[in-house]
């Protein structure tokens, strides 16, 4: 039976020749990536094994990857007192994967998990944190759950009960002009499905534009996916995955790519046209409440923020440096950069990004995901409005009920930088 | 077959996200002993009745589509069990409604729910009566392989029983 992306990914998880959407399976899982919420979910393992007298200890050491990102230096005692605990199961535990408080090999976690070739293509991966999607991007089927579900998979190796979901495919074509960028396809998207357009579906992506979109640009698209809803955000692996595992991750990947099957059935099929796209702005308080940037008349900000699992990345900063350098920071604006990891963060020092954007203003921050969700650093004042490389732009999300969000590219939050009003970065000379 | 009669203390709209149900810094915080307090904290009126105990157990709050969407933050289900309230929504985000499920958090998927604060509901197996309404509306009941878990109580009495199973000569 024909099947689609999310479909042979779970076939192969499950030794099943084929599945279909609606399906309840117990898949195996290849990677359970954890931050700071360990801490709970070590709670949650614990009781799994309460009175059972069997010894505690987790299905596979070498498939748990944890990484220290949510609030990094810890901001507080019980923070650091967490984190504590996590090191010290990550010890008794033998868990490899373990990414803690360091300049050589820390960052954010759906950087430092791709960066470090862990994630390779056609695998199921979870993640108690529901940017998981992200990694779909390496054609993976990778979707976020909680911390009791993950005590679940750290005790039986398997995900319990998933359903096989329906999937979208989203097909686009056509070269982004200047100045146009993967988050202004990814936030288009979501206007156009809405919040809760992809719930329990999968976002399947193919096209021209895709094949030509470099790794980190697919990141920013299935990372998003979650913003329609969608449970995971799926580019099949090719060509462009395998440089990006052998130059970006150094590891060599000799395994099948599986593809879906041309005549594999679709929920709905969406067709987009990337020429014809201007820089899109979400507008609060929903991610989907997106705007052509045509549409944004007169918006002061106060505060930009540009990083994060979502526009974080090399790219990001390259595109940012470009506008600021020899330009300058509007005196009443503050622009924070959070680069998405240490590996990140050091490239772009040596390729001069970060003086470009000291130079201009900007300060950087250390790479944490913190100020995107209102955990750490950057705290917004009441009134205060902050243009983001962000993913979410819900009331409150950066600490502050008061506040307003408001998400773009990279390449728009420079221009914005400038003028201090949010700005369209094709008319900056 | 009725599960709970009960009365409405709050309306929502859709997209009620994990950020307004349970904000971000207080993330630190994991144990659903001490969730509760932070349910609903920029909401400070009903975070307050909440913390006062003005709100019945089994009370409900009616909200629109995509209930939870957003983090997969499992206090975001704690804080709302700590008080045993339950939410009728016409839709739930994934990530929540498998949290609830797992922690036994009183979910109803009703898509086509009317109700005002203050009006008395029957929650029945497939369907909710307003009683003050006089009307019924349709629930859309959980898949069978969720059910197995709520049947269970909850995801770590499952997990446990499974883990057991592995280890049959003990």
């Amino acid at each position: 039976m024909a099947m689609t992306l999310v479909e042979k990914i779970l076939a192969k998880a499950t030794g099943q020749p084929s599945v279909k959407a609606g399906d309840v399976l117990e898949p195996k899982v290849d990677l359970a990536m954890s931050h700071e919420n360990a801490a709970l979910v070590i709670n949650q393992f614990t009781e799994i094994y309460k009175d059972t007298g069997i010894p505690l200890k987790v299905w596979d050491p070498s498939k748990i990857a944890i990484i220290l990102d949510h609030r990094v230096p810890a901001e507080s005692s019980k923070t650091a007192t967490n984190q504590k605990k996590i090191r010290d199961f990550v010890g008794k535990q033998g868990i490899t994967k373990f990414h803690d408080i360091r300049g050589d090999e820390g960052g954010i976690c759906h950087q430092v998990l791709p960066e470090n070739g862990y994630v390779i293509p056609g695998s199921v991966i979870v993640g108690t944190d529901s940017h998981t999607t992200s990694h779909g991007a390496l054609g993976t089927f990778a979707f976020g759950i909680g911390a009791t579900e993950m005590a679940s998979v750290w005790t039986l190796g398997t995900v319990l009960n998933v359903d096989v979901p329906g999937t979208i495919k989203v097909n686009v074509n056509g070269k982004f002009s200047s100045g146009i960028y993967p988050k202004d396809l990814i936030l288009y998207l979501i206007g156009k499905l809405t919040a809760e357009g992809a719930n329990f579906k999968v976002l399947e992506f193919h096209g021209e534009t895709i094949k030509n979109m470099s790794t980190s640009g697919r990141l920013t698209l299935s990372n998003m996916s979650v913003e329609a809803g969608a449970t995971s955000g799926i580019v099949p692996a090719d060509e462009e995955t395998l440089r990006y595992l052998l130059e970006e991750a150094f590891v060599g990947y000799k395994g099948e790519l599986l593809k879906p099957d041309i005549d594999a059935k679709y929920d709905r099929v969406i067709e987009i046209d990337a020429s014809s796209l201007s820089p899109q702005i979400a507008c609060p308080h929903t991610v989907d409440n997106v705007k052509p940037i045509s549409e944004i008349i007169n918006v002061k900000v106060n505060q930009i923020v540009i990083g994060s699992c979502t526009n974080g990345r090399l790219d990001d900063l390259a595109a940012a440096a470009k506008i600021l350098k020899g330009k300058k920071v509007a005196r009443d604006v503050r622009m924070l950069v959070f680069p998405a990891s240490w590996r990140i963060y050091k490239e772009a020092l040596k390729q001069g990004y970060i003086a470009d954007l000291m130079d201009a203003g900007a300060v950087i921050m250390n790479s944490n995901c913190g100020c995107c969700l209102g955990v750490h650093q950057g705290a917004l004042a009441d009134g205060d409005v902050s243009l983001a490389t962000t993913n979410r732009n819900f009331k409150g999300r950066m600490g502050n009920p008061n506040s307003e969000v408001y998400l773009c590219s990279a390449a728009v939050a420079a221009a914005s930088a400038i003028t201090g009003i949010i700005t369209d970065p094709r008319g900056v000379k | 077959m009725l599960l709970h009669t009960s009365k409405v203390v709050a309306l929502m709209p859709n997209d009620i996200s994990t950020d307004i149900i349970y904000p971000g810094r207080f993330m630190a915080t994991v144990l659903p002993t001490e969730t509760p307090q932070y349910c609903f904290a920029d909401m400070v009126e009903l975070n307050n009745r909440l913390k006062n105990k003005e709100i019945p157990p089994n009370s409900v709050i009616v909200a629109g589509a995509n209930f939870g969407c957003g983090s997969s933050r499992e206090q975001a289900v704690s804080t709302i069990k700590g008080y045993e309230l339950i939410i009728v929504a016409k839709g739930f985000a994934r990530i929540f409604l498998q949290n609830s499920v797992n922690l036994g958090l009183k979910t109803v998927v009703c898509p086509t729910i009317e109700a005002d604060e203050g009006d008395e509901l029957e929650i029945q197996q497939d369907s909710v009566v307003n009683v003050t309404k006089g009307k019924s509306f349709p629930v859309e009941p959980l898949p069978k392989a969720r059910q197995a878990i709520v049947d269970a109580g909850g995801l770590i009495a499952y997990t446990r029983k499974r883990l057991l199973e592995k280890y049959p000569n003990r």
